[in-house]
């Protein structure tokens, strides 16, 4: 399967009101980070300056400007997690290389907690031995 | 219960799967059974459920299944409905909540689906906006906005292109109520958008969902595709957001959808005459659009029948955090704070005695439990410097640090700011910093800083500052963040801090 560029995801949205976000979503989905050559191309596409649409993908914490690490563990670290132990736990479990553990706030899974989310797979109930076994299978 | 393959029922709601229902449902399926896979309870210590010919058993892993189908299962729960945790409730919301199958067009109209939208069709727009105000209904996002008074500006406003948002942002912690609706019944938001599209004359919807629930964005999407039809000639479009918690705030969500930065706009001019891309746009939580198809079909005085003071119908109470048994809880307004966390909630998960509840979110005061016989509405919780947002408890065991949870509150702040207003965006840090230095073990009164020392700066304190003094300072802080504020945000954020300040200052160094 060929890779999905730049070009693609301009033509899949074209014409679209508002377009913007979800572009950058498929960026960032298609190729783990939105790359400066994006954001050139999507300047240009959308009639804005470069600036501007840095200033949105800076805005939003989930458009990443670098490559991120190769796995990451999305650790629930709001209040109802930290009402049942989120807080020890990640201090308990550290990440890898090759996988990351970083903060999210709130699944809506608040009473089942500590939460993660892998992907698009939730995990609840997470103690030391889970989370570490979470951390292992993606390494 | 007959011998050969019952019809097992159970939830694909993110947080049944999350508990494991996959591994569960398949263990079923691979006994012979018929796996019928529907809403969620929202009995959550009891997830993953399964349900058999009423009968509950949970929570289960594939483990049990044998047990459960020999009938043998020490996992029973008795009939479902009859659980304590659910006869209690008053269910409007979520009346179809673990009966139907989310995305069975079927189920919906077979448990009185369309009905609303029926209505308001047969009566019109004039007619559907009457019995929008008339219910009372004010918006559940947390701001508690009468909605029939906002449908019937975007109604009057001039213009031909108007649109229906539905705030699906909930970044609160402790709330859930959206998400379940989105991924257990989302033909219900979908015929509450409708309504509203055809009471203001909308042609066209958005439901911003927040990036961190892609079950409820898949659940959305399959939804709206196959109730095109119904929803004809209204047409809806999911929209994802980005992780900005501020994003939840209307007009930051406005400037989102149009593909900007989520920076808050000063009001007015009010969204519902100069919203989305400059339209008359009503902007509405989840909850309270998917609370009026029911009002439509059953009537406003039925709906106003329900309810507390002001506060009018039901509310799908949220009970999270370390409680024992947390869950959705949907009831008329007026139920206390004390019944929900002691006697629904069964006190702590822990076993631990409460300390704290922490109500209506990030933004939420957190209340000890002397505030237990505050009754649960709007204008109850605001008397008490609090808020109940959008309806989320999340409860805390004797073990919390409460300054911790002050910090957290500012950090969570600093962190989310949009960055428009000063109190705000620096405002917070500030107060991270004076309650860091509040909760340092080796605390020594403070000299002032270099700045401090300038002979410009007539005001600082020259003294060492104590306790006492930063507490002072803290206090002062919060004013200025509250009254100079654009949003809640930065307006609100005083309230858990001044209320963990207020009722524990011995873990501040008062
Ligand atoms: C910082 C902030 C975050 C908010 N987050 C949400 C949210 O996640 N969901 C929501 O419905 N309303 C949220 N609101 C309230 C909205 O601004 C607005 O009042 C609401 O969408 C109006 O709908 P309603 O009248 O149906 O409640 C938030 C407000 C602020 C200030
Ligand atoms: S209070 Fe904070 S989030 Fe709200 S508008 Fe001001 S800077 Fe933005
Ligand atoms: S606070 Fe962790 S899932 Fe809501």
């Amino acid at each position: 399967m060929a890779a999905i560029t730049i070009e693609d995801i301009l033509a899949r949205h074209d014409g679209r009101e508002g377009a913007l976000l979800p572009i950058l979503h498929d960026v960032q989905a298609a190729l783990g980070y939105v790359p400066e050559a994006a954001i050139r191309a999507i300047a240009k596409a959308l009639n804005l300056s470069r600036a501007e649409v840095h200033g949105v993908v800076s805005f939003y914490h989930d458009f990443r400007p670098e490559p991120g690490p190769r796995a990451v563990i999305k650790l629930c670290r709001a209040e109802a997690c930290q009402a049942r132990g989120s807080e020890a736990l990640a201090a308990a479990v550290r990440g890898s290389d090759r996988v990351a553990i970083e903060p999210v706030y709130c699944l809506g899974l608040c009473s089942v907690g500590p939460n993660a989310l892998i992907g698009e797979a939730v995990h609840a109930r997470l103690d030391v031995a889970r989370l570490t076994a979470l951390v292992e299978a993606l390494a | 219960m007959t011998a050969a393959a019952p019809i097992v029922r159970i939830s694909d709601d993110a947080l049944a799967l999350a508990c494991g229902a996959d591994a569960v449902a398949a263990a079923f399926a691979a006994q012979g059974c018929e796996v019928r896979r529907v809403s969620s309870r929202g009995m959550h210590r009891l997830e993953p459920l399964a349900e058999i010919d009423g009968q509950g058993f949970g929570p289960l892993a594939p483990g049990d299944v044998a047990a459960v189908l020999a009938g043998t299962s020490g996992r029973a729960i008795g009939r479902v409905e009859a659980h304590p945790f659910l006869a209690r409730q008053q269910r409007l919301i979520f009346a179809r909540a673990g009966i139907t199958r989310p995305l069975s067009l079927a189920d919906y109209a077979a448990t009185g689906g369309w009905a609303g939208l029926e209505q308001a069709r047969a009566i019109g727009p004039a007619a559907t906006l009457d019995a929008v105000e008339a219910s009372g209904l004010r918006g559940r996002g947390g701001a508690g906005f009468p909605a029939g008074t906002k449908w019937r500006t975007v109604a009057g406003a001039p213009g031909a292109t108007k649109y229906v948002v539905c705030n699906a942002d909930e970044g609160d912690s402790g709330t859930f109520a959206d998400r379940m609706v989105m991924e257990g019944d989302p033909f219900l938001l979908l015929e509450g958008m409708a309504i509203a599209a055809h009471a203001v004359g909308a042609g066209r919807g958005y439901i911003y969902v927040r990036s961190e629930y892609p079950h409820a964005i898949r659940k959305l999407e399959a939804a709206i595709a196959l109730a095109a039809p119904q929803l004809a000639p209204f047409t809806v479009e999911v929209r994802v957001g980005a992780g900005a918690y501020v994003c939840g705030e209307e007009t930051s969500l406005l400037n989102s959808l149009e593909g900007k930065r989520g920076e808050v706009r000063a009001k007015p001019p009010l969204p519902a005459l100069a919203g989305l891309f400059g339209r008359p746009t009503v902007v509405n939580n989840v909850l309270t659009l998917a609370s009026v198809p029911w009002i439509l079909a059953n009537g406003a005085e039925a709906y106003q029948a329900i309810g507390f003071g002001r506060s009018r119908g039901t509310m799908p109470i949220q009970l999270a955090g370390n409680v024992k048994h947390g869950g959705l809880f949907e009831v008329g307004f007026g139920i206390t704070l004390g019944e929900l966390v002691n006697e629904i909630g069964g006190g702590t998960a822990s076993g631990r005695p409460v300390k704290a509840v922490q109500v209506g979110g990030p933004l939420g005061a957190y209340h000890p439990p002397a505030d237990f016989h505050l009754p649960f509405d709007y204008e109850s919780f605001a008397a008490a410097d609090g808020l109940i947002g959008h309806a989320g408890l999340v409860v805390f065991d004797d073990s919390a640090d409460m300054r911790a949870q002050a910090r957290f509150a500012m950090a969570f702040c600093a962190a989310e700011s949009c960055g428009k207003c000063t109190p705000c965006r620096i405002g917070s840090t500030r107060g991270v910093e004076l309650l860091d230095r509040l909760g340092a073990s080796d605390r020594q009164p403070r000299g002032p800083d270099a700045v401090e020392a300038l002979p410009q700066m007539r005001n600082a304190a020259k003294a060492p500052r104590g306790s006492a003094a930063e507490i002072a300072l803290l206090e002062d802080l919060c004013e200025t963040m509250k009254f100079g504020s654009l949003c809640a945000l930065g307006g609100f954020t005083p309230y858990p801090v001044l209320s963990a300040l207020r009722h524990w200052p011995e873990e501040f160094g008062a």
